[in-house]
């Protein structure tokens, strides 16, 4: 557990230093690099935001509606038994097909439950290690052209749900 | 994919509103929702950029590119039947690097060209290949280094410690990471 704590302090603090430390090293003009490199973010900023806009309207709508809250209470009859928050569940649906949306999701649980609640950090951690298996098993089999994809969304299904699994388990002894 | 998906959100929203009685909460969860994805995006502007920034340093400076190359061990023992040398190997690897980092726009392009490059290599065209299903299922277990996005979210979101994340998040991406190859080497071995 001390393990996990020391990993997320150092984590960011060690990057920076090493990513810093390599350009001076290299005697490049650092920060020019870094204005350069920022001003991309602030585009790639800009770029999601409609997507957001559009989606985080759209949960808003769900959440007010009650909506939310009947699903949360339809799934939890199966969740409860694996020990997994029913809120958690529609992320884990939605992220399959859609990161943005699940983003959206996730942004509502943490208004909700708060971001350091179980149900924040399983949340928190879970995004963290899925990807969107349809998206991108359609794009990427599409680039090459491939209708058999054989064992890939067995193998891409099995390691989401580890992931959720995971999640679930490495909350509990992080609050323990 | 979100056509469908934003649209039925919305309509559920509405028709589940006006049955319950609640359509002056929707119209409220309506704006809200509008309002907040913009004051998040205030917050991720200073986040990514950052971050950003700093990884134009590393790729300037010549460190991504040192990373990839690092990781040729790797991709040749996960990718035995990719002759030695090929380019498709470098393609991979920018593209495993990319999202270690959590770089998308820089991971696709290169991704999408290892896939066109792994089905020109393929005996059985239009059926993946032994590689092409350990690439996607290593892509898709999702190996990310810092998961900036969600940093910032829990920034913005009021979370003591915004980071804390961080480490288990890197302990579950490995984890799942490990699974994939693992079950990757199973099949690979098991079919044709």
């Amino acid at each position: 557990m001390k393990f996990l704590i020391f990993l997320s302090d150092f984590i960011m603090p060690l990057m920076i230093f090493y990513i810093v430390a390599y350009g001076m090293l290299m005697k490049r003009p650092i920060y020019d690099d870094f204005i350069t490199g920022a001003k991309d973010g602030l585009k790639t900023v800009v770029g999601i935001m409609p997507t957001l806009i559009g989606l985080m309207t759209a949960v808003g709508v769900l959440r007010a509606s009650g909506f939310l809250d009947f699903l949360g209470q339809a799934v939890s009859v199966v969740t409860d038994r694996l020990c997994i928050p029913a809120p958690v569940m529609p992320v884990f649906i939605v992220k399959m097909f859609s990161s943005s949306a699940a983003t959206g999701l996730v942004l509502d649980i943490f208004k909700e439950y708060g971001t350091d609640s179980p149900i924040g950090l399983i949340t928190s951690i879970m995004m963290s290690c899925t990807e969107t298996i349809f998206y991108t098993m359609s794009v990427y089999f599409m680039a090459a052209k491939v209708k058999k994809t054989r064992y890939t969304l067995a193998g891409a299904m099995l390691t989401t749900v580890v992931g959720l699994l995971v999640s679930v388990v490495l909350t509990a002894w992080m609050l323990n | 994919m979100l056509n469908i998906l934003w649209g039925v959100m919305m309509l559920i929203g509405i028709i589940w509103g006006a049955f319950h009685g609640r359509m002056a909460e929707v119209t409220e969860g309506a704006l809200t929702g509008a309002k907040d994805a913009v004051s998040l995006c205030i917050t991720m502007l200073g986040v990514m950029s950052v971050w950003t920034g700093l990884l134009e340093i590393a790729k300037k400076s010549g460190l991504i590119q040192s990373m990839t190359k690092g990781l040729a061990p790797f991709v040749n023992y996960m990718f035995p039947e990719i002759p030695k040398g090929h380019p498709v190997k470098e393609d991979i690897s920018t593209n495993i690097i990319a999202n270690i980092l959590g770089l998308g726009w820089a991971a696709t392009p290169a991704g999408l060209q290892a896939m066109k490059g792994l089905e020109e290599l393929n005996p059985h065209p239009g059926t993946a290949t032994k590689s092409m299903c350990t690439f996607l299922i290593i892509n898709i277990s999702s190996l990310q280094l810092i998961p900036i996005n969600m940093i910032a979210y829990r920034s913005q979101y009021g979370s003591v410690n915004p980071a804390a994340v961080v480490g288990p998040a890197l302990v579950a991406t490995l984890i799942t990471t490990l699974v994939g190859i693992i079950f990757a080497r199973i099949m690979s071995r098991k079919e044709l």
